[in-house]
Parts: C-alpha cells; sequence; structure tokens
C-alpha cells in the first residue's frame, strides 16, 4: 500500500474524473443521439440540400408573408412578456408576504396551471372564447352584445392565453427574489426614514431586479416559439413561426425551408440564453415544485 | 394595535386584490372545465343545464382514446424510469464528480428547455423518419426522456444539496464501502427526491403535445396528440371530461411530490444540518 | 487482549505534510500516540488539527508522510478498512435509522448476524448510559443523547483507536462539561486509544493525558497538561494556553534554558526571568507572566505599578495594572484569600517568582 490508490469513490471526497465521466455517459450518449443529431441533420438541410446555399435563409427575409410571420412572432412574444410581467407582480409581491394557508393556496394557484397540460389550459381558452363559448354567452345574456363577438384567432386572444400559460414562469423567478431579501432591511429602510414608495423603489426592486430579468427572458424565449396555444387560438391568421415551421413541414414538405426557419429561430434563443447565461435559471422552477 | 396609516392601508388593499383577481386568473379557465365535463348537452354551457357522466362514458367507450391514453401512460412510465436513472446519475457526476468540461454538460441539461419544443420536435420528425422510429415507443420515449431530464436532474440535484454528505463519511468510518454507503445511507435518504423527480417526468411525458404531435403516427397516437387533433376538429364534450381527468391526475402528483418534500425537509432540519 | 492493546492501539504519524494550494495546512508534523491514550489535537482554526484528524481517518491523503496504526501503514487504505471509530461534530447520526440500527450498522457492515449484532449494539447502548432508547429515532434524542449514539457507534466494534472532531462543540456548556468527565472515564474503561481534536484549551486540558498544540499546521508542543500551563516551549503556547503577560525587551548577553536572566524591558527598567530556550545576546525577548503568578503588594520597593480598573469575578478579581513605563499587566487575586485587595487609582508594588516569568526570545 504505497500508491495513491485510484478508487471509484474514496473517503467520502470527491469522483475521479473518469468515474464522473462514467456517470455522464449515458445522458451524453442521450443527448447526442435524441437531441444534438437531430438538431445538425436538420440544420444541415437547410443549409446544403440541394447544394451548399443560404438561399433558404435569405427567402425567410425576403418573402414579405415570411417576414410579416416572423416579426409577428416577435410582437407577440414582446406582448407576452409585458402581460404576464404586469400580471405576476402583485402576486409574487403578496405571496413573498404571507404565510401558512394563504401561501400555499396562492402557491397552488401558480404551481397547478404550471403543471397541468398545455393542450388542458389551450382548449379551456378555446371554450371561454369561442363564437358560441362561455364569454359570448354570458355577454349576450347580460345584454351587451347582441351577436357572438369573434374572438378567437385575434392576436389578443393568442396573447391572453399565451400569457395564462406562461404566467407560473414570471411569477416563480419573481418570488424567489423577493423571498430573498429578508424583512429586516425594507424595515431598516423605513427606520432610516424612507417613504414606502422610496424603500420600494430604492430597496425592493433593485433587490427582486434579478427575478424580473429572468422571468421576462423565460417567458420571452419560451414565447418566441411556442407552438400548442398560437396553432389552436391563433389559427392561419396569427401564424408565428412555429406555426409557420409545422405548415412547411406536414404541408408543403419543405424541409431545407423549415430547417432555415429552425435555425433562425434557435439563432435567437441561443443568442438571447447566451447573453443573459446567468438569468435563466432553471433550478427556481423546480425547487419550488 | 393600531390601524396602518390610511394611504398604506389603500395600496396594499389594492395589491392585494390585484393579486387574487390574477389567482382567479390563472385558475378560472382550468377550473370552469369541471363542471362543463358534466353537462348533459353537446353544446357545452356555462353553467351546465343538468348532471350527466355521458361524456366520462363516452371517453371510456372509446377505443381510441384508451388505446391513445395507454401508449402515452406506457411511455411516460418508461420515460420516468430512464430519465431518474441517467438524471440521478448524472446529477451525482455533477455534485460530486470532477467532470472535465461540466459548463458543457450543465449547458446541454437546459439544453431541451431552452431549445423550442417545435424546434426539436421537427428536428426528430426528420432523423426518427429515416430510422424508422415515428410511431415506435422507443422513439417517443427515448424524446421525453431528454425533455424531462432537465426537470430531474434539478429535483435530484436539489435532494442532494440537501442531504447531508458527512453522513457518507460516517458510513465509511463504519467500515460500509462505497457501493454499502450508497445503497444503505445516501439511497433511503434521497429516495424521497427521486420519486418526485420520475413523478414530474411522467407527468412531463404523458402531457407532452409538441414532440408526441410530429414523431407519433396516425395509428399510434399520444394522448395529447388525441387531444390536439379533436380540439382542432371539433371541440366535443369528451375533451372536457379527459381534461378534468388530466387535472385531477396533475393535482395529485403535485400533492404526492408536497409531501415528498415535507418529509424530506423535516428530516433535514432534524437532523440539525 | 493484552497483546493487541499494546501494539494494536499506537498511531504514529512520520513527517506528515500537505499543502492546500499555497497553504501548508500540515507542515512537517512527528508524532506518536501510546495505546490507550487520550491525545488532544489542540489549536486554532486552521491550525490543521481537523487535517490531521481527516488524514488518520483517511478522508485526505497526505502528500508526504506516513500514518502507521498498529504498526501498519494506513496511508493509502481507504477509510473503510482502517477499523478505526469515529465520532463527528454534528452527531451524523443516520436519520432514517433506529437508535439501535444505528449501532448495529457497522457490525451490520462486518457481516455479523443479526442476533450478535442486537446484542453487542444494546450492550453498547448500555455502556453510553442509554440503555431502552434503543428503538427511538436520532431525531426524539436531545443533542447530548445523540452524541452518546454517536460513540457507542464508533466503539461497538472495538476499533483500534478512536476518533473525535470537535464531538462537544455543538453542545450547550453545562452539558459539554458533563460530557467531557464522560467521555473520559468511557475511555479510561474501555481503555480505547483517543485522537480528539478541539479548539477549547480548558477541554483539551480537563481530558486529555497528553496535548499536542498546533499552529498553522506546524507542531508547537506536545505534553501533559500541566507541563504545558507551567511550562510551555513557545511563545505561541505560553499565549494560546491560558492567560499570559507580555513584556517585551531585549537581553545583552546569551543564556542556556533554564538560566535566570534579567530582561532589558522597553520602557526602562529591568525585569527578573528564567530563560525558556536558549537565547542569543541582544535579541529580542518576550517574557511570559501568568497573571495569577503576579503578586500584588501596598506600595513599597520595587516595581510600582497602579491600578487602573478592578474586575469582579465571584472566584477572583482581575486587576488592570500599568507600570511607569506604561506596560500593562492584568493580574488576578484570588477571591477569599485574604490577599490585598487594591482599588482603581492605587499605587502598587508587584512581584514575582523568577521561575513563574519565562522568556523566549521573540
Amino acid at each position: 500500500m504505497s500508491r495513491r490508490p485510484a478508487s471509484f469513490f474514496l473517503g467520502g471526497r470527491r469522483y475521479s474524473p473518469a468515474a464522473s465521466l462514467l456517470l455522464t455517459a449515458p445522458f451524453l450518449l442521450l443527448v447526442t443521439f435524441v437531441f444534438i443529431l437531430p438538431l445538425a441533420v436538420l440544420l444541415r438541410e437547410s443549409l446544403f440540400v440541394p447544394e451548399p446555399t443560404t438561399a433558404h435563409y435569405a427567402r425567410a427575409f425576403a418573402e414579405p408573408v415570411y417576414l410579416r410571420v416572423m416579426l409577428r412572432t416577435l410582437v407577440i412574444a414582446v406582448l407576452v412578456t409585458a402581460l404576464a410581467l404586469v400580471l405576476a407582480w402583485p402576486l409574487a409581491l403578496v405571496m413573498s408576504r404571507s404565510r401558512g394557508l394563504l401561501l400555499g393556496l396562492l402557491a397552488a394557484a401558480v404551481l397547478l396551471p404550471l403543471w397541468t397540460s398545455v393542450l388542458v389550459r389551450t382548449y379551456a381558452w378555446m371554450v371561454l372564447l369561442q363564437r358560441n363559448g362561455v364569454l359570448n354567452q354570458m355577454l349576450q345574456g347580460v345584454g351587451l352584445t347582441s351577436a357572438p363577438v369573434g374572438f378567437l384567432y385575434t392576436q389578443g386572444a393568442v396573447v391572453l392565453a399565451m400569457a395564462h400559460v406562461l404566467l407560473p414562469f414570471m411569477v416563480l423567478p419573481i418570488l424567489s427574489a423577493l423571498r430573498g431579501i429578508p424583512e429586516d432591511l425594507t424595515r431598516a429602510a423605513q427606520m432610516l426614514g424612507a417613504s414606502s414608495w422610496s424603500t420600494f423603489r430604492e430597496v425592493v426592486w433593485p433587490l427582486a431586479l434579478p427575478g424580473v430579468t429572468s422571468g421576462c427572458l423565460m417567458v420571452f424565449l419560451l414565447a418566441l416559439g411556442f407552438f400548442v396555444t398560437p396553432a389552436l387560438i391563433g389559427g392561419p391568421q396569427q401564424m408565428m413561426i412555429s406555426t409557420l415551421v409545422s405548415q412547411q413541414v406536414r404541408e408543403m414538405l419543405d424541409w431545407p425551408f423549415a430547417g432555415a426557419l429552425v435555425g433562425i429561430l434557435l439563432l435567437f434563443v441561443l443568442a438571447i440564453a447566451v447573453v443573459f447565461k446567468r438569468a435563466v435559471r432553471l433550478e427556481r422552477f423546480v425547487g419550488s415544485a | 394595535m393600531s390601524r396602518p396609516p390610511a394611504p398604506n392601508r389603500a395600496g396594499r388593499a389594492a395589491l392585494n386584490a390585484a393579486a387574487y383577481a390574477v389567482t382567479v386568473f390563472l385558475l378560472l379557465p382550468t377550473i370552469i372545465i369541471i363542471p362543463m365535463s358534466v353537462g348533459p348537452e353537446r353544446l357545452l354551457s356555462f353553467p351546465p343545464k343538468g348532471f350527466s357522466l355521458r361524456w366520462y362514458a363516452e371517453y371510456f367507450g372509446d377505443e381510441d382514446w384508451i388505446r391513445a391514453t395507454l401508449f402515452s401512460a406506457e411511455a411516460g412510465v418508461i420515460a420516468a424510469i430512464c430519465a431518474t436513472t441517467i438524471g440521478t446519475m448524472l446529477a451525482l457526476a455533477l455534485v460530486r464528480g470532477r467532470l472535465p468540461g461540466k459548463g458543457l454538460v450543465e449547458l446541454l441539461v437546459i439544453g431541451p428547455v431552452i431549445v423550442p419544443h417545435i424546434a426539436l420536435a421537427v428536428a426528430m420528425f426528420l432523423v426518427f423518419e429515416q430510422l424508422r422510429l415515428t410511431g415506435s415507443l422507443l422513439g417517443l420515449a427515448m424524446a421525453h426522456t431528454v425533455l424531462a431530464l432537465p426537470f430531474v436532474v434539478f429535483t435530484v440535484l436539489a435532494a442532494l444539496y440537501r442531504f447531508d454528505a458527512e453522513l457518507e463519511r460516517a458510513s465509511l468510518s463504519c467500515g460500509a464501502g462505497p457501493g454499502s454507503t450508497f445503497l444503505h445511507v445516501t439511497l433511503p435518504l434521497i429516495a424521497p427526491g427521486l420519486i418526485s423527480a420520475a413523478l414530474f417526468a411522467f407527468i412531463i411525458s404523458f402531457d407532452e403535445a409538441v414532440v408526441s404531435f410530429f414523431i407519433s403516427d396516425l395509428d399510434r397516437k399520444t394522448l395529447p396528440r388525441k387531444m390536439f387533433e379533436d380540439i382542432d376538429f371539433n371541440i366535443s364534450p369528451t375533451l372536457a371530461a379527459v381534461a378534468t381527468m388530466l387535472t385531477a391526475l396533475t393535482i395529485a402528483a403535485l400533492l404526492i411530490g408536497y409531501a415528498l418534500k415535507r418529509g424530506m425537509e423535516r428530516r433535514a432540519r432534524r437532523t440539525g444540518t | 487482549m493484552g497483546v493487541r492493546d499494546t501494539s494494536q492501539g499506537q498511531v504514529a504519524l512520520e513527517a506528515l505534510a500537505k499543502r492546500f494550494g499555497p497553504v501548508k495546512a500540515i507542515d512537517d508534523v512527528s508524532l506518536r500516540v501510546g495505546a490507550g491514550e487520550f491525545l488532544a489535537l489542540l489549536g486554532p482554526s486552521g491550525s490543521g488539527k481537523t487535517t490531521i484528524l481527516m488524514a488518520i481517518a483517511g478522508f485526505e491523503y497526505p502528500d508526504e508522510g506516513r500514518i502507521l496504526i498498529g504498526g501498519e501503514d494506513v496511508t493509502w487504505a481507504p477509510p473503510n478498512r482502517r477499523n478505526l471509530g469515529m465520532v463527528f461534530q454534528r452527531y451524523t447520526l443516520f436519520p432514517h435509522m433506529s437508535v439501535l440500527e444505528n449501532i448495529a450498522f457497522p457490525l451490520k457492515m462486518r457481516r455479523i448476524g443479526r442476533a450478535e449484532r442486537e446484542e453487542r449494539a444494546r450492550a453498547a447502548l448500555e455502556t453510553v448510559r442509554l440503555g431502552g432508547m434503543g428503538d427511538r429515532r436520532p431525531s426524539q434524542l436531545s443533542g447530548g443523547q445523540q452524541q452518546r449514539v454517536a460513540i457507542a457507534r464508533a466503539i461497538v466494534y472495538q476499533p483500534r483507536v478512536l476518533l473525535m472532531d470537535e464531538p462537544l462543540s455543538a453542545l450547550d456548556k453545562n452539558l459539554r462539561e458533563e460530557m467531557q468527565l464522560e467521555i473520559k472515564h468511557l475511555q479510561q474503561r474501555i481503555g480505547i486509544t483517543v485522537v480528539f481534536v478541539t479548539h477549547d484549551q480548558t477541554e483539551a486540558l480537563t481530558m486529555a493525558d497528553r496535548v499536542a498544540v498546533l499552529d498553522h499546521g506546524r507542531l508547537q508542543q506536545v505534553g501533559a497538561p500541566r507541563d504545558l500551563y507551567e511550562a510551555p516551549e513557545t511563545v505561541f503556547v505560553a499565549g494560546f494556553i491560558g492567560e499570559t503577560n507580555f513584556c517585551e525587551g531585549h537581553l545583552d548577553y546569551p543564556a542556556a534554558a533554564g538560566e535566570p536572566v534579567s530582561v532589558a524591558l522597553d520602557g526602562g527598567g529591568r525585569m527578573s526571568a528564567t530563560a525558556a530556550q536558549a537565547l542569543p545576546a541582544g535579541g529580542r525577548i518576550k517574557v511570559a507572566l501568568r497573571p495569577e503568578r503576579l503578586r500584588v503588594l501596598p506600595a513599597g520597593n520595587g516595581p510600582a505599578a497602579r491600578v487602573k480598573e478592578a474586575i469582579y469575578a465571584g472566584n477572583a478579581t482581575t486587576l488592570m495594572l500599568e507600570d511607569e513605563a506604561g506596560q500593562r499587566l492584568r493580574a488576578r487575586i484570588p477571591a477569599g484569600g485574604g490577599l490585598h485587595e487594591p482599588r482603581p487609582g492605587d499605587h502598587v508594588r508587584l512581584s514575582w517568582q523568577t521561575a513563574d516569568a519565562r522568556a523566549f526570545a521573540a
């Protein structure tokens, strides 16, 4: 026993690089085959079929139809993010000050939608918004409208439903930032003569900002590539980039162009994710589940 | 107990009102489906004109629905088992290991969350079609394992951080080898985390709509794909029944997950870590 | 049994060294612990005492040197093969096992049958005076009880050596003092070798047969508690163990250890002392003098001082003094001895035995 032993797991200390790699291997294999490879093949399609070309990318920007879809996607994503922030802020603030049963109920209200099928929630919005849906029935019952209003397939409906679906992703990071502010800090600010408005402006908001940034980025990223809700509630009238990709693949069978659209979407999303790497913190969503 | 000064009180009341309104906004669309699912008429109405379980009966009597549900459940169980196993190994390596390129691995973990599902779905469709994996249980389970992995990894990481690593040293000092230590000490103590990770992996797979919309096929549909097509086609009340049952399933999973987490936290607190 | 006791329980560290980056956590430490001996590793945080314990336990590997237990080189052996017992700072009982299962765990790992396991675990539980608590969960016990269970778990398989890493630091003061004696008595009863890490000098002096004082990874002095207090060999030990007045000055001539010297103080005046080590001529000197060895007499001929403050603490009164040169000193006057107890502002005369003032090269 004169040499340092190369054991798998030594003395409650760290695993050796070899052992760590062994533990990571199944993950790497799976991710390579099911995540990296398919994306690479699709992007290759967009750049090298039928011959090495950037024509498919150029087409997305050259034709007004597609340009409009991409612009609409951006506009909807921004609107969804803004609406989600406005809705999430008061809820997160009240949650951060609540305890016990009230907190439990509010948390359940946020977590239940987070884990409920997106389809179920989108379906619920369709039931509410369609021509003979709940909202129209109520409006006519009260006498506000005489004929059904077409809420479905409008930009407003898409934004509202998407904000609803993505709201938990805004509430949770803001809540976790607000919870991290010690109560003594706001008390101290008030003792030092700050009004409740300046306490908010000088203490609460700056400290909550990382959570707000994180929530906004997450919602924006998810909104950019969202498929189910725009496909069902937006329809062809409110086509976003995801629905356009689907259409190209399923109806036009134009793989190279679909690949180019995915490439543009990926580039955009990854650029944002890389720039704000630290703000996109997934633990926040899992830790509270 | 004196009351707070008036402007403060008004502001607080407005804030609370806004928060409760948002809560209602969050819950209402999902909740409203429940009474509508027991209405007797084909045209969904609120409030329902009567009570009937005919749409539930229709679901259970329809072979298409049942087949889709079973297929999704199968894929969900496989994905949950695979994701939990692979994710736990990875989490152990991330916490305890000296991993070359750790940053890259971490990036790959959150990859499936950052990359839009539509991009993944289309890409997988393209590759799986060539490998004859579309419509197969294997292909679907693999895809869902990748989608569920980020959540599993972070849940297990949280459990590992809560776990007092000194207990492993204590076990080794008692003469237990590394294997026995993992089996007798580490595993029992992080098990609640693993179970809740598996539970949520199952829910993610079971509810996943986009990827399965593309890589399942007409003969072997997942439940979400079947729902997707039915919604697009006509909004039948059977869907309301299915949606209600899915919501109930989610609530059950959340409650179990919550109970497991509470148990783990209580244990961590008691041992004074 | 007797043969095993004399050879198996010995611990020897030979020129042990360990670096963490640029920091020398253990700096050339050699140390022998006899079978059945209670040795305390004492030092401030960062002194390397815990790292030494972890190297003996097998949780750290040294960069240089060897560790021998019972004459066998275990430097690279994994911790689970060293057959040592260990008690941790925070109890570290397995929360998912009952008290009895915790104690039986090391026996189970040694593939001892269920019946014998339970019998021995119960016996160990009796040894730490917790009989009848076996079915409880660790969380249902108090801190002191949990630590006793941890001790029972560490001794149930009759290990060669029992290692203890600040095992009492999580307990409150009264319980800590009670447990100090209890552990000491237990150790004497079962005759096991103990290596005990602590930063609490009272604990070390109370419990240990010998104390090893460490600072910055270096072994400063090893000795019986009385020797450390009465005859510290380094300035660090003199300052670290107990309370000490330091007076600085220089020596005009060289002196061998044990010789009486007259130190020229920086503020003027001379101080009679005993050289604690060989002192070079003209070198800087620090003289250490314990407060309770400094006698305070009514003003008269001899070194004079003024009382700045008198702090009454029940069993003794501490005087804060300042001599003519501005040197501050503390003196402790035990209560009830009928000794002269001056008031603040009084002028007094100081006196001490030359042997009590120990001169070190600074």
